[in-house]
């Protein structure tokens, strides 16, 4: 079936599509549509807005992101995009995308596990290590790099990882 | 020149988000204290993600406070420029540091109680607080963890760290009993469904404080007596020299931008 798409749902996909390229500067395999923080384009005429959902309260990439947004919108043609921020529905790491988990594996971090209810984030975890597989590991500090993050450590292969944590 | 300070117009509402909002900033400033003096580097971390979990919170509630109060105020200017009788956190989260064992107290006593209150805070009818409180009831509940562990450590670990844990309680647990009060304009606040009722969750809170301080082979003090003052912005002499240094680009350069 061929979808004929209407003019201003072309420019807005084209509006969705530069700010969906926009990536976390802390973990710049993943856009901000892999994350699910980009979470709608609204058109008005050819001025564009963009919502978005924070992750965490004091992501600081929060900033840095609404910031690419607009620049990634004027590269697109865009005359003064406006970035809004949503606090409501609060961002959960299910809006993550499946592909989000798995570039999230490539790149060495443990991806969050499926479901963020209070049973996962605090029930028994077996975490995988995204370098060898193995589920040997052990929580070597509930805080990481990031705010978003734990450390990890694999005992098999000896290496440590970071876990994207449930939110 | 010397700044002014702000007037705020606090209506219920506005009181009620800047209470919030001044937990949040004064504990997660308190943590910061912390950054690069903590005894390990893996606490180095916990405390300094702490400190911008709780700064992060801070920011959205006033945020929130300035959109309620609809004049020339936004979050940078009801952090900065007010002074220490227009606080109105809790007594507890502007005590000092200490030692460790006096952080991880401070930290456990609020994060018990923040767990149970963002958590009862989601069914706000209020949907940018209901939204608030799903972002900070999950970090709080992070936080809860991390403390709790620590307490247990610390009060089942060497006698020094149990004598200097069990002095940590004994100091701050009069502080602890300001965090469950609410007055007038806060509880027409709870019968229109926008906040609620921090006093019926006095009992949960000592619940998951005993269970844990048990664990840790601590005791609680029998003490019923409470402190009160900083939710009406009467403060211990710690605030003010808190404040001087969180505040003193925004005072000693006006309106400064990175």
């Amino acid at each position: 079936m061929v979808t004929v798409l209407q003019p201003d749902s072309e420019l807005r996909q084209r509006a969705w599509d530069a700010a969906a390229s926009v990536v976390d500067p802390e973990i710049p395999v993943l856009t901000i549509a892999d994350l699910g923080v980009l979470r709608e384009v609204a058109l008005d005429g050819d001025h564009v807005e963009v919502a978005i959902t924070p992750t965490y309260s004091g992501c600081p990439a929060m900033n840095m992101i609404a910031l690419e947004i607009e620049l990634a919108l004027e590269r697109a043609g865009f005359h003064r995009p406006k970035v809004r921020t949503v606090l409501s529905p609060a961002w959960t790491t299910d809006w993550m995308s499946e592909e989000g988990r798995q570039k999230l594996r490539a790149y060495g971090i443990a991806p969050p596990q499926a479901s963020s209810s209070r049973r996962e984030l605090f029930g028994a975890q077996a975490m995988a290590c995204p370098q060898c597989g193995s589920e040997n590991t052990e929580l070597l500090s509930e805080f990481g790099s990031t705010s978003c993050k734990a450390l990890w450590r694999c005992k098999s292969c000896r290496e440590p990882f970071d876990y994207f944590k449930c939110h | 020149m010397p700044v002014a300070n702000i007037q705020v117009s606090e209506t219920p509402l506005v009181l009620y988000a800047l209470r919030r909002a001044d937990d949040a900033l004064i504990l997660g400033h308190r943590l910061s204290e912390w950054c690069g003096h903590a005894p390990m580097l893996e606490e180095d971390m916990a405390l300094s993600n702490i400190a911008l979990d709780l700064i992060g919170q801070a920011r959205e509630l006033y945020s929130y406070a300035a959109k309620a109060e609809g004049k020339e105020n936004d979050e940078d200017k009801l952090a900065y420029l007010r002074d220490v009788r227009q606080y109105r956190n809790l007594l507890l989260v502007e005590q000092p540091n200490g030692d460790f064992a006096q952080t991880l107290v401070r930290q456990f006593f609020y994060s018990a109680f923040a767990d149970l209150y963002w958590r009862a805070m989601m069914t706000s009818r209020d949907t940018t607080l209901a939204a608030i409180a799903a972002k900070s009831e999950k970090e709080s509940a992070y936080h809860l963890r991390h403390a709790s562990e620590w307490i247990i450590r610390l009060g089942d670990g060497t006698d020094e760290s149990h004598a200097r844990a069990q002095a940590a309680i004994d100091q701050l647990w009069a502080f602890t009993g300001e965090m469950f009060d609410v007055d007038e304009g806060e509880r027409a606040l709870i019968h229109a469904g926008i906040a609620i009722d921090p006093g019926t969750l006095r009992g949960p809170w000592l619940q998951t404080v005993s269970d844990i301080v048990g664990q840790a082979t601590l005791v609680l003090p029998q003490n019923d007596w409470m402190q009160q003052g900083g939710r009406l912005g009467r403060h211990s002499e710690h605030l003010g020299h808190l404040l001087s240094e969180l505040q003193s680009m925004q005072r000693t350069f006006p309106g400064l931008t990175w």
